[in-house]
């Protein structure tokens, strides 16, 4: 920086937090009309793909084909109008305790693996982080299970799991992996956190990378400490990418489908998710019932998103979240700022001083 | 007052992503002095941990595909005889996969453009403007990420068959975008409302226009952002399988997830284990090579902005 | 102000019709108010040349693909296309449905499993054939018998399959016994002369398929059969709570019980039990065909070449029997050139073709001369055995609603080698269900 011109004061502070004269409420005409502009393609695209298979589901699910064959031995091809008949068999009976079944399975898995990637995602972001020799190796190596396709990586980790596999080899172990019970849970798990970690990992970090170091150097001459800064600096600094990651997991694992169904194989009910049972009911035919399996799981997907992004707060409409961090970083931000400033000043002085 | 000094200022803040490792590298937590303690130690040792995770399944992949058919079930470390029979069959010339790569390409890197195209319009709009309805709007955009995949199939190909689409990109493009859109939209608004608003504005009182402003300053700002969606949005459609089976079944159109489920055994229950283990491996590694490469090229043009 | 509210205005009206189109869509999208089209007024008339689609798996030896090629190069103007399909047989069968469904004019020619023939047929997804179309005289009854729904041939066999009982034949002679067992006593009598043996030491007596899958429903239906029971009888009505069924049950239960069968066999597939046998850790197998050329294999990857022979599998009383694989072809109503079609299968599934393709494919044809001519039989050794197991066999139970059926069965018969359940509750539940499925 050799041209002497004073940084803004906005860039020099450095606080990605700071809300800014940002004023809530007051909408000029213009804005309005240029948000319709920028948001109706994203809507119109979702709507072909998505408004349309919903409602066609939804229709679909309000129907029953007649069983039984007709006299030369047809299927019959009317469907009757039953309401929300296929709703309420969901939880009577053998196919309630299917549902309930691949609904608890389902949600185990999912609270289960998003924990573990969580944990792993940023362990992997800070490592990916640091500076080392060989990190962009790191970086790459880091990349690849998720860039393994999921059916591939299915029958890898089926081969890896399978009696005689390398997994039992390692662990000189004779657990039948593939077979129902618990060892097909851990299966699963340990094949899902390792393909998936990598997307929260990848998140954080771009997350990181636009944390300004200041706040590092000034939480350093306060003498904060490595897990200090974890707590205090990162964490909440990289919350709002974190949450919008683990939200996006929440929403993909809710709906697993293919790891279990190559990994495990489909039927096996210590395994079997949501998706894998409307995929069954709509295997045999039973379009009706796999309709509502699917709308059922559409609308348990929306209420985990909704009370996710209400409780825990990943607001990304509202400025709520970064007033309540710049308030809890104030201090070091004052800190940080003064520091910079002199840092700068410093530093523009010695480069002035080179380029003489 | 002028551009470069604003990117200046941005890339002294320290966002400019991967863009500076020295810079970014000295602030990092844990990144005192390279002291030779046991902490050190243990922290590589956690390194060479995650890394032996992420890649001993990913080596025993490469292992696999390199053994012949016939020892497919040996568990050596190295494969013994050493055989690439197994790539010669995924490339033989009835399976067209280097032209299922080449579509797989073109649908992933087209979808990955739109959605980043039209994610960054929505973010900003999201993220800057004021406007009514907002987060009415966000949750329709995530809520259209939660219906099952496999649910979205049957009415899709009824749709796309009566619009002749069967057998086009778009019918892969177009779906494909119902997970990438959400993504880098909550994504995108995120990064963006993460930056300053204070740059922007500067820009402006400079005499940029709104939109000058947006791509000169906001947009770089939120490069790591949109390079990370762009990764992940990418390998997402690079590896859909079921609407790519279903929507296409001319050969010359078909991506290579679909190439791969097609590979067969000598006989139907044959797995034909090595031969998908070799098309893992061929479409993974390009992915990995390309990201690093794209990697270097963007973090070299925010660093030669910054430091001109 | 009223600016922006023109602008949401209009964005939502968009939004508001393309939802009122989806609805539209949705109305007509061919569910109840839609009639199919009526396939016995088709059957009768097999009209309309010109290019059609053959939509199968691919073959791997390429032999499906010289007929295709013969066809075209005589047939111009009606040129048939060959669309893969994966190799899994659940993707395929998905693929095949979904086109049915939304009644697509792509998929002209269709090559099924035998075990979808009633389902495909009894959903009018495929028509019934003239009766003259193949020359069913010459082919093995079971595979006429398979294609067939209901007393008319909905089907043109292709190729067949069934199961081959492999004994490792060095270790029997060590043992000192003379035939191979032809009953399942007989099998463990032999088999504790055998792991007697010290060259015997770690091996396990025998495995079949008995993972939760399609092949727990072949090993549980020949058991069954070969204890002189069935599964579904000849009017479609479950037989499973029978004692013949349990008998068939038991043999499964007590081999994993009597550590008879290696406790891993309940991750077995095909391909995990040739391993097992390949590598010497099995006396005997239940398998296919398919693994006689890599357990030959005198590369050294097998352990087994030249120590091994095949038999039919055992049964209680004598041979066993066994259950039948397969493919037919079969015509789609939807597909406009039905003409050409029906010519195309005649000529795919004629004797002179199957005969072509011996020379490329292992997959045994449908016609029985085939088996015993001296040049075949030279070069696939197993097929006079495969004959006599062919000219047994009984086809798995022919259901409209197979998709569940063979659900229900490897449910409850997994349950019942696991242990899960009792032999007796195993069998009461999957009557139940059958018959609810039959109903």
């Amino acid at each position: 920086m050799t041209t002497t011109t004073a940084p803004p004061a906005g860039a020099q502070t450095g606080t990605p937090h700071a809300p800014g004269p940002r004023r809530r409420g007051k909408r000029s005409p213009g804005e309005g009309r240029m948000a319709a502009m920028l948001l109706s393609p994203t809507i119109l695209v979702l709507a072909l793909v998505i408004v349309y298979p919903l409602l066609s589901a939804v229709h679909q699910s309000l129907f029953r084909a007649e069983s039984g064959l007709d006299a030369d031995g047809f299927v019959s091809d009317v469907e009757s109008f039953v309401g929300l008949a296929n709703y309420a068999d969901l939880f009577v009976g053998e196919s309630g305790r299917r549902f309930l079944n691949a609904f608890a399975n389902t949600t185990f898995f999912t609270v289960t693996t998003v924990f573990l990637e969580t944990v792993l995602g940023l362990c992997l972001a800070l490592a990916m982080n640091r500076a080392f020799r060989g990190r962009s190796f790191l970086r790459a190596s880091i990349l690849v299970p998720w860039a393994v396709p999921t059916a591939v990586s299915g029958l890898l980790w089926r081969w890896i799991f399978q009696s005689d596999g390398i997994a039992n080899n390692l662990l000189g172990s004779e657990i039948l992996w593939t077979a129902e019970g618990n060892a097909s849970r851990v299966a699963v798990i340990i094949a899902e956190v390792w393909k998936t970690a990598p997307f929260i990992g990848l998140l954080v970090l771009a997350g990181m990378q636009v944390i300004p170091g200041e706040v590092y150097e000034a939480a350093r001459i306060d003498g904060a400490g490595w897990w200090r800064q974890l707590g205090s600096i990162t964490l909440p600094l990289v919350k709002p990418t974190l949450l919008v990651a683990v939200l996006f997991r929440m929403l993909d694992a809710l709906r697993m489908f293919d790891l279990p169904f190559v990994l495990i194989g489909p039927g096996k009910e210590s395994v079997e998710t949501l998706s894998m049972l409307a995929w069954d009911e709509s295997n045999q035919l039973r379009y009706g019932s796999a309709s509502a399996f699917a709308v059922m799981l559409f609308l348990y997907v929306a209420v985990v998103a909704i009370v996710f992004v209400k409780v825990l707060g990943a607001d990304v409409t509202g400025a709520k979240e970064l007033k309540l961090l710049s308030k809890k970083t104030a201090r070091k931000n004052r800190l940080a700022a003064s520091q910079t400033q002199a840092n700068t000043e410093v530093s523009d002085q010695k480069k002035a001083e080179a380029t003489r | 007052m002028t551009i470069s000094d604003l990117r200046n200022a941005a890339a002294d803040s320290g966002a400019t992503g991967s863009g500076a490792p020295e810079a970014t590298a000295a602030v990092v937590p844990g990144k005192t002095k390279p002291k030779r303690t046991w902490r050190s130690y243990s922290v590589y040792a956690g390194l060479a941990l995650i890394f032996a995770y992420c890649l001993a399944p990913f080596y025993w992949m490469l292992v696999s595909s390199l053994r012949r058919t016939a020892d497919i079930f040996d568990n050596t470390l190295l494969p013994a005889p050493f055989s690439l029979e197994n790539y010669a069959k995924v490339f033989d010339g009835s399976t067209m996969f280097g032209q299922a790569l080449l579509n797989s390409l073109i649908v992933a890197g087209t979808t990955t453009t739109f959605a980043l195209v039209l994610g960054v319009f929505a973010a900003y709009a999201i993220s800057r403007l004021n406007f009514r309805f907002k987060s009415l709007i966000l949750g329709v955009i995530i809520a259209t990420s939660m219906f099952p995949g496999i649910s979205v199939v049957v009415p899709l190909l009824r749709l796309f068959t009566d619009i002749g689409w069967i057998n086009t990109y778009q019918a892969m493009i177009v779906p494909n975008l119902s997970f990438a859109i959400p993504l880098a939209v909550w994504n995108l608004t995120t990064f963006m409302k993460a930056l300053p608003f204070d740059l922007e504005e500067a820009a402006m009182i400079d005499g940029c226009t709104k939109w000058q402003a947006f791509r000169r300053v906001l947009l770089p700002l939120a490069a790591p952002g949109v390079f990370t969606t762009a990764i992940l949005t990418f390998i997402h459609s690079w590896n859909e399988f079921i609407i790519a089976l279903s929507m296409i079944n001319d050969p010359k159109i078909q991506t290579a997830t679909v190439a791969i489920s097609k590979f067969t055994g000598a006989t139907e229950f044959q797995a034909p284990f090595g031969e998908q283990m070799a098309a893992g491996v061929i479409v993974t590694v390009p992915l990995v090579i390309m990201v690093l490469i794209f990697q270097r090229r963007i973090v070299e043009g925010l660093t030669a902005g910054a430091s001109k | 102000m009223r600016q922006r509210r023109r602008t949401w205005q209009t964005l939502l009206a968009t939004t508001a019709s393309l939802t009122v189109a989806a609805v539209a869509l949705t109305g007509c999208g061919g569910t109840a108010t839609d009639a199919k089209s009526t396939p016995k007024a088709a059957a009768a008339s097999f009209e309309g040349k010109g290019p059609i689609n053959y939509v199968s798996n691919r073959d791997a030896s390429g032999a499906a693909n010289k007929t295709i090629e013969e066809w075209n190069a005589a047939h111009p103007e009606e040129k048939v296309t060959f669309i893969e399909l994966p190799d899994s047989a659940d993707q395929q069968r998905q693929q095949l449905i979904q086109n049915a469904q939304i009644k697509s004019d792509t998929f002209s020619v269709l090559n099924l499993d035998v075990v979808w023939t009633s389902e495909f047929a009894a959903n009018k997804w495929i028509l019934p054939l003239p009766a003259d179309a193949v020359p069913t005289d010459k082919m093995i009854p079971a595979t006429v018998n398979a294609a067939t729904y209901r007393d008319s041939l909905v089907g043109a066999p292709y190729y067949t399959d069934g199961a081959l009982f492999y004994f490792r034949s060095d270790l029997l002679q060590a043992a000192g016994i003379a035939a191979p067992p032809k009953t399942w006593d007989e099998m463990k009598t032999a088999c504790k002369a055998i792991l007697a043996l010290p060259e015997a030491a770690g091996m396990s007596c025998y495995t079949g398929q008995f993972d939760k899958n399609e092949a727990l429903t072949v090993n549980f239906s020949e058991a069954v059969a070969s204890a002189g029971g069935t599964v579904v009888d000849a009017d479609g009505k479950p037989t499973v709570n029978t004692p013949e069924a349990k008998e068939g049950l038991n043999l499964l239960v007590d081999g994993f019980k009597d550590g008879l069968f290696p406790s891993d066999a309940i991750t077995y597939l095909e391909e995990q039990g040739r391993r097992a046998f390949q590598d010497g850790k099995l006396v005997f197998m239940r398998n296919w065909p398919f693994l006689h050329a890599s357990l030959s294999a005198t590369d050294g990857s097998s352990k087994v070449n030249g120590k091994f022979n095949i038999t039919s599998i055992p049964g209680t009383d004598g041979p066993g029997v066994s259950t039948l694989g397969g493919r037919s072809l079969a015509i789609s109503p939807f597909t406009p050139n039905k003409a050409t079609a029906l010519e195309f299968v005649k000529f795919f599934t004629s004797e002179e073709q199957a005969q072509k393709r011996l020379a490329l494919s292992s997959r045994a044809p449908v016609y029985a001369s085939l088996f015993e001519d001296p040049a075949v039989v030279a070069k696939r050794p197993f097929f006079p055995t495969l004959l006599t197991s062919l000219n047994n066999a009984q086809p798995r139970p022919k259901v409209v609603q197979y998709g569940a059926t063979t659900k229900a069965i490897q449910e409850e018969a997994y349950a019942a080698i696991t242990g899960a359940k009792d032999t007796d509750t195993a069998l009461k539940d999957m009557q139940a269900k059958l018959t609810e499925l039959t109903k």
